[in-house]
């Protein structure tokens, strides 16, 4: 095998004294033709700088290679340090050697230009093709790509995609070129799991047609865990461990690999449910939902509505005190509208919901998933936490007080917290503070809408840790809504699987994980990525989520439900919806 | 407050603008306790038409009036005019543009189409306007920039407090019961100040400038109470013989208008969390 | 398409909120409406003269009334009599209107001809001497009004060069036109002054944005050649703010023209509401400001449908 690249020491940094600012101190590593490199790490690890540097793309983001090489094979088979080349230079090296992918597929695509024009514009710079022979070969590579009716999509613009096929384009651009390298940032984390394993299989697939090396930046050990032949893992501007990936995985050598490792859920298909609190029958549910719809009429400025969005249709399910009961599905399948109607932020179209007799005034709060935005910036954490409390009539005493530094402390925050500003904590410590103020008018039910879904892998264990505690300290039930497996099979009772809308599946956490019978929840599960699969392969599946736009008067046929086992429902699939 | 006037000093062009303006209101208030070199109205009869010397820094104009002390109270006059009509332009604003917002529907469609109404006019025509109906003057031009100016601050509140109103920490308010005027005045207007701030500095500049054209018309400030806007008028047939007359009234309005751009700009520097620090 | 269908809709809805500020605006004029209509001649006239008059005009019915039969003049193409010119006030501001909407549009293209490209140089020069230097020149532009540029170019002109630009004259477009765009074009850079600082400041700080976009980031991965990066695929998003920003400053280009037209004393429409000010001229002033708002709100429609034609996300429409 060939060398195709070598960096050795490379240190990077940024604004005015890149020396004093330093994002990567000190990386170095190899790799061969054809082979795969996963760098593994959370925010601010650098690993994106590292692999910025590969194709210079960094100097445009503000950053200075300070010191180290960059030896790349070019096709010519002459050896360039990146480092020290010239722009013109590497104007050469980058599309033509060295391709790339990014994370937010919605962004990376210019909005006034034509997918085709973008694709055809990759060819005329790499291989110089123009007119028809550009518009051929675009045709060409998004069939490539797998996109259905590609010769009309040519025609696209970019805002007219959904985002896994705007990723598609982003690689079909990458392949014009032929690259020798494609370096992918962490292409799948803005996309749903079902589309994420689909961009996953098509990677493998292309690697193995094209015989190019690939550089997979994730924060994700499990999603590499499947493609990369060696994994790095970064933390703080270093590589603190580097081997292949069987080793990696199954002897890891550095603390920090085997936190990430073992620490940080991974999803176990059921293994790893919680064995506390089985539900009790006999108990009255603390909060029953009955047949909740929600709708958002489309085109009614003007005219009459021309139908709506069934964004929730016909949704049942009690929750029992001290339980946690999760809602699980991709983005649009109406799991957090169901939330915000339980608190009333979303009209009911249709439906009751019934809290028990608790011992509060307001039994069900919510934490929100972005704790950068569901704290007000301009108040202390005083006022934040005193809001709730004041809303409800109570007066800023010394009793609150007491009250608010208790909660605090049981969330893990000091007392001098209270005269803070929002931005002053991590996204961690503010998702605290957030549950905190859930906490302050002391409900029986909190809905936790993603609310560790914005945090770094390792903070996640730590918060989920922490509402475990809080849940049998102060008997809490919990509706938490998520879309990803790993967290919810680490805190989840019962599990409730939505699609489209609609429950599809329902009942004991370690049943619906580990025996999914409803064809969306065996997909669901098999894409999601896991350490223990990781050898098993996946064919590209291409299926596509059906559109919840409802012409006026529509209902959904009444669901029938099968039951499997003691606590467990599926929904009958009808013909139609198997396709 | 007292942190933005810091972190404005330490904005390069902040801390030019604040200056100016500091200047600016120093000037004002002397004039406005009688404190100029000279009786701005007293006509020196011997003196007309002097360059500029020790004793009347600036010169003197036809009538041999100290140009210095005229121009301090053209600065009173034209601050004064200035802050009372971008005040009043700011607090109608936004009240329309914070209720419009939150209530949404249809009280938001009929509170911006009246202000769509004012805006079809250009700001310096519906000013005209009002000053052909009541007459120019000072209260005049300042309740022609208010009406000017109210529309454009309602709609500079209104896109704001329409997003604000989406965000989590409203959302959450309500989850736990908050009064509507505890959302609007601590989760809306509060988060509102940090625009709010930028929009009035710059609407200063303007309305200087707008004050400044309209006398220059001989439509705002009516003499003999001295304005720049007409100084720099006046001046126009004497530029061959005493080109001082123009350059510093010139100069003086350039540099006001100027003073508030720079710290307005400066502000919006500041406030920007996308100029803090472009990284990847 | 709905965002043009709306637009197209509201227009009229507009117009009509415009029309009845101007109607009633100049009710409010203290004195009564003989006065406002007729302006200095109506102290000449006897008591029964005035009655007949009221009637004649309608003055005596309900100011509803008053407002429809007004407005259905005004579709007609009726704006009253000048006081001032003894002639319909249509035919007196289609007379002026030449002159005035040549000065704004060659103001319009001298701001979008030096803003557009000092902008895009300074941004993709940030931070570097030009940049710093254009900005400089861009916020002293900024600062500077109309008047004080019309002013200081006149005396620069008449004492350092002892040239006296045409005053007071003006040769229509399709008769001379090296001459007439020769005699506007000192008021044209006076106007477009400040317009081409904002045009500059607007340029560099949307291209800013721009160029730390994703698709920038993309293009560069491809290997796009920088001038490609800056013309190709940064420009076409951010003419966006500029387009809606012109649409706004055309309006303050009529408006300007107000003080551009009496500084170099041209006969254009500007000069024409100063006039019908100064005397009274009731009729004339309501008819020029209508007309004058009129216009500037269609070219802000022109602007918002030229929006959307460079804005596929608009003109095409979600998913």
């Amino acid at each position: 095998m060939t060398k195709l690249l070598s960096v050795r020491d490379l240190h990077v940094g940024f604004g005015r004294d890149p020396k004093a600012n330093e994002v990567v101190k000190g990386v170095s590593f190899d790799l061969e033709q054809g082979q795969t490199l996963g760098i593994v790490g959370e925010s601010g690890s650098g690993k994106s700088v590292t692999a910025l540097c590969i194709n210079r793309l960094v100097d445009f983001g503000g950053g200075r290679i300070t010191a180290g090489s960059i030896n790349l094979a070019r096709a010519d088979g002459s050896v360039l340090d990146v480092a020290q080349a010239d722009e013109k230079t590497l104007l050469g090296v980058r599309g033509r050697d060295v391709a790339m992918i990014f994370q937010e597929p919605m962004t990376s695509l210019n909005p006034v230009h034509t997918i085709g024009a973008q694709i055809a514009e990759a060819y005329r710079l790499s291989q110089g093709l123009t007119g028809a022979a550009a518009d051929r070969a675009s045709l060409d590579v998004l069939e490539r790509v797998r996109i259905a009716d590609a010769k009309s999509r040519l025609g696209y613009y970019p805002h007219q995609l959904s985002g896994g096929m705007r990723q598609r384009v982003m690689i079909a651009m990458a392949l014009a070129a032929s690259p020798r390298l494609l370096i992918a940032d962490e292409p799948t984390t803005a996309l749903d799991v079902t589309v994420q394993a689909q961009i996953m299989a098509l990677l493998a697939e292309l690697r193995a047609e094209t015989g190019m090396s690939m550089i997979f930046i994730t924060h994700d050990i499990g999603l590499v865990a499947g493609i990369a032949d060696n994994i790095m893992v970064m933390q703080n501007g270093l590589a603190v461990e580097q081997n292949t990936t069987g080793a990696v995985l199954d002897h890891p050598q550095h603390d920090y690999t085997r936190h990430l490792l073992r620490a940080v859920p991974h999803f176990t298909a059921g293994a790893a449910v919680r064995s506390d609190g089985s539900r009790a029958n006999t108990a009255e549910p603390i909060v029953r939902v009955d047949d909740l719809a929600v709708r958002f009429p489309i085109g009614k400025a003007w005219f009459a509505p021309r139908g709506a969005i069934h964004a929730v249709d016909g949704v049942s399910f009690d929750l029992m005190p001290g339980e946690t009961l999760a809602i699980v599905g991709e983005s649009g399948c109406g799991k957090s509208t169901t939330a915000r109607a339980l608190l009333g932020l979303n009209q009911r179209h249709r439906g009751t919901i019934t809290a028990g007799a608790g011992n509060s005034s307001h039994p069900v709060q919510m934490v929100f998933q972005d704790p950068f935005a569901s704290l007000n910036p301009r108040l202390t954490v005083e006022a934040l936490l005193a809001e709730p409390a004041i809303a409800n009539g109570r007066k800023r005493d010394a009793a609150l007080r007491e009250r608010m530094i208790f909660l605090l402390g049981r969330v893990g925050l000091p007392e001098e917290s209270l005269t803070r500003y929002p931005h002053q904590f991590s996204g961690g410590q503010r998702q605290r503070l957030c549950i905190a103020r859930a906490l302050m008018l002391n409900p029986d039910v909190v809905v936790l809408d993603e609310a560790v879904s914005a945090l770094d892998v390792s903070v996640q264990a730590k918060v989920l840790e922490l509402l475990v505690d809080l849940q049998r300290e102060f008997g809490l039930a919990y509706l938490f809504i998520s879309h990803d497996m790993a967290v919810v099979e680490r805190i989840a009772h019962r599990i409730a699987v939505m699609f489209a809308g609609q429950i599809v599946e329902m009942g004991e956490a370690r049943a619906v994980l580990s025996a999914p019978q409803h064809s969306y929840t065996k997909r669901l599960i098999a894409a999601v990525p896991a350490i223990e699969r990781r050898r098993q392969h996946f064919a590209v599946d291409m299926t596509q989520v059906p559109s919840l736009v409802r012409p006026p008067g529509y209902e959904p046929p009444p669901a029938r439900w099968q039951q499997i086992g003691g606590d467990h429902l599926v929904r009958e699939e009808t013909a139609h919806e198997q396709n | 407050m007292a942190k933005m006037l810091a972190a404005l000093f330490r904005h390069p062009s902040g801390r030019i603008g604040l200056v100016i303006i500091g200047l600016y209101l120093l000037a004002a208030i002397l004039a406005t306790l009688g404190l100029t070199p000279h009786d701005p109205l007293k006509l020196f009869a011997i003196d007309r038409l002097k360059p500029p010397s020790a004793t009347y820094w600036f010169g003197t104009d036809l009538l041999g009036r100290d140009a210095f002390s005229r121009l301090m109270l053209g600065i009173r006059q034209s601050m004064f005019i200035a802050f009372a009509s971008v005040a009043i332009a700011t607090i109608a604003g936004t009240i329309i543009g914070l209720l419009a917002a939150w209530w949404g529907g249809l009280w938001d469609g009929l509170f911006m189409r009246i202000m769509d109404v004012l805006l079809a006019f250009p700001a310096i025509l519906l000013a005209l306007l009002i000053i052909a109906v009541v007459g120019p003057g000072a209260m005049t031009s300042i309740a022609a920039i208010a009406i000017v100016y109210t529309p454009i601050f309602a709609r500079v509140v209104r896109g704001p407090a329409l997003s604000l109103k989406q965000r989590e920490f409203v959302d959450a308010a309500r989850t736990f019961g908050s009064s509507q005027t505890y959302v609007l005045t601590h989760h809306l207007l509060l988060n509102l100040v940090a625009p709010l701030a930028v929009q009035v500095t710059l609407a200063l500049a303007w309305a200087l400038l707008t004050e400044a054209g309209l006398s220059f018309l001989g439509l705002g400030t009516q003499p003999p109470t001295p304005s720049l806007g007409l100084m720099l008028a006046e001046s126009r047939n004497l530029m061959q013989h005493a080109p001082w007359l123009m350059i510093f009234p010139a100069l003086t309005i350039m540099l006001g208008i100027l003073g508030f751009n720079l710290t307005g700009d400066a502000l919006r520097d500041i406030l920007d969390p996308r100029t803090q620090g472009r990284q990847p | 398409m709905s965002y043009v269908v709306q637009r197209l809709l509201t227009f009229p809805l507009i117009l009509l909120g415009v029309s009845i500020l101007v109607f009633v605006s100049i009710r409010l004029v203290p004195g009564d409406a003989i006065t406002a209509m007729l302006g200095t001649e109506a102290g000449l006239l006897t008591p029964a003269q005035r009655a007949s008059l009221a009637s004649y005009f309608g003055i005596d019915q309900p100011i509803w009334s008053q407002y429809l039969r007004w407005l259905s003049g005004l579709v007609q193409g009726d704006l009253g009599i000048s006081s001032i010119y003894g002639k319909p006030v249509l035919t007196v501001i289609l007379e002026r209107f030449p002159l005035t909407l040549q000065l704004s549009l060659m103001a319009m293209v001298i701001a979008l001809g030096i803003g557009v490209p000092l902008g895009v140089l300074a941004a993709s020069r940030n931070e570097r001497p030009s940049d710093l230097i254009v900005r400089v020149l861009a916020m002293l532009g900024q600062s500077t009004p109309s008047f004080v540029v019309g002013v200081l170019i006149i005396y620069v002109l008449s004492v350092w060069f002892g040239f006296v630009p045409a005053m007071g004259t003006f040769t229509p477009l399709l008769t001379d036109p090296l001459a007439s765009i020769g005699q506007l074009i000192f008021p044209a850079i006076t106007l477009g002054f400040a317009f081409a600082a904002s045009v500059t400041r607007i340029a560099r700080s949307s291209m800013l944005d721009v160029l730390s976009d994703d698709y920038v980031r993309t293009a560069r991965a491809k290997g796009v050649t920088p001038r490609s990066v800056i013309w190709r695929h940064a420009l076409p998003n951010a003419l966006i703010p500029v387009v809606t920003l012109s649409g706004v400053e055309f309006g303050y280009l009529l408006g300007g023209a107000v003080i551009v037209e009496q500084i170099f004393a041209l006969p254009g429409l500007g000069r024409l509401v100063l006039d019908a000010i100064t005397q009274r001229d009731y009729a004339l002033v309501q008819g020029t400001v209508l007309f004058i708002a009129f216009n500037f709100l269609v070219v802000n429609l022109l602007v918002d449908l030229a929006y959307v034609a460079l804005d596929p996300r608009i003109r095409i429409g979600g998913r």
